[in-house]
């Protein structure tokens, strides 16, 4: 006898068993994409160094309290007026015109009671250790703003593109030319406006 | 029987699913090797605020700290002050070196040395548990952290 021709498995079902697992993993799947604030933390320093000596109109302090009311430059303020604030504390230029610490690129007011240059001026954020994490993120993101929108006028003005998007792409990796001239200009532009955000040990609550 | 008689007219021919399975299993597949299955259980709540002047995180190099009050079926057992994750488990500031070392430890050695801290943090906790993670950071010598947010602008609201 001829042997038998095996009888074919039926494959009619398998289809459903794949679109099972499919929409398992479908359900299950989270395409994680974590985005935050970058911050360097200062390292601590020895105990006998001096502090360095700011001058009063080169610091914009800006006060949180408890209740998450803002305090800049002792005036109470809202949360969504503190970008143009500090955009127009870090782009006062208040040096005189000739004097070393002059800024050039600055297209601020030059008075001359808010900062001399970006470069000296540091903005000073306090809060209360009751703030909530919400409203410090806030503040946080203002501040980083104002310094992006400077950021981003003189790199158009000096290089035609916007700061904070070649430096997405550079981190993505895509962008045409050469990465290290890039990087170079990207210095550059940080270097006008160096992101100066001190934090103070917050107070206890209640004072 | 003559072989030149018509067809039925009219009638559409079915469809071939044959490649059907083929399909499916592609996606299946794909879905299979892009799936991270969450190695971190959630022991806070974690419901980041809202930012838009963000950069991306650098998965590779980072190691996650959780802060956030204890999750509802956890509220009982641990109080509704806020807590410290790491890894699986509610760390205390005083243990926060160890952990964080051990968590240093799991990343790729040529990396160890550019670790960035990513700081999940729930929107409500107080600003203070924060600064004392930060203190205890500083200590360790591990300066660079990133505060991840969710899309959006909290002014929006």
């Amino acid at each position: 006898m001829a042997r038998r021709a095996t009888p074919e498995v039926n494959a009619g079902s398998m289809a459903d068993i794949a679109f099972l697992l499919l929409i398992f993993f479908l359900v299950t799947t989270t395409i994680e994409k974590d985005k935050g604030i970058a911050r360097q933390l200062p390292p601590i320093e020895p105990p006998t160094e001096e502090p360095p000596i700011i001058k009063e109109k080169n610091l914009f302090i800006v006060n949180v309290n408890k209740s998450d009311q803002l305090l800049v430059e002792d005036e109470l303020m809202e949360l969504k007026d503190l970008r143009l604030a500090a955009i127009e504390f870090l782009d006062n230029g208040g040096a005189v015109a000739g004097s070393p610490e002059y800024c050039s690129h600055c297209k601020g007011d030059r008075s001359t009671s808010s900062s001399d240059n970006p470069d000296k001026a540091v903005i000073s954020v306090q809060n209360d250790r009751l703030t909530s994490y919400k409203m410090y993120i806030s503040v946080q993101n203002e501040l980083v703003a104002a310094y992006n929108f400077l950021r981003n006028r003189e790199s158009e003005r000096l290089y035609g593109w916007k700061f904070t998007e070649m430096k997405k792409n550079v981190a993505d990796g895509n962008f045409s030319g050469d990465e290290e001239i890039i990087k170079s200009k990207l210095e550059n532009i940080q270097k006008l406006f160096p992101l100066k955000l001190s934090e103070a040990e917050p107070k206890k609550s209640g004072l | 029987m003559s072989k030149f008689t018509k067809k039925k007219s009219g009638e559409l021919p079915a469809v071939n699913t044959a490649s059907l399975p083929d399909i499916v299993f592609m996606l299946l597949f794909f879905f299979m090797v892009v799936t991270v299955l969450r190695n971190n259980n959630l022991l806070v709540l974690n419901q980041m605020p809202k930012a838009d002047q963000v950069e991306k995180l650098q998965k590779d190099r980072s190691v996650y700290i959780f802060a956030g009050k204890p999750s509802a079926r956890y509220q009982d057992k641990y109080g509704r002050e806020g807590k410290i994750q790491i890894g699986d488990k509610y760390t205390d500031i005083t243990s926060l070196k160890f952990a964080l070392e051990e968590a240093r430890r799991k990343l790729r050695p040529e990396l160890q040395e550019k670790v960035m801290v990513a700081l999940k943090v729930d929107k409500e906790t107080n600003t203070g548990l924060v600064s004392d993670i930060k203190q205890e950071l500083r200590e360790l010598n591990m300066l660079k952290l990133i505060y991840i947010t969710a899309q959006g602008n909290e002014l929006d609201q």
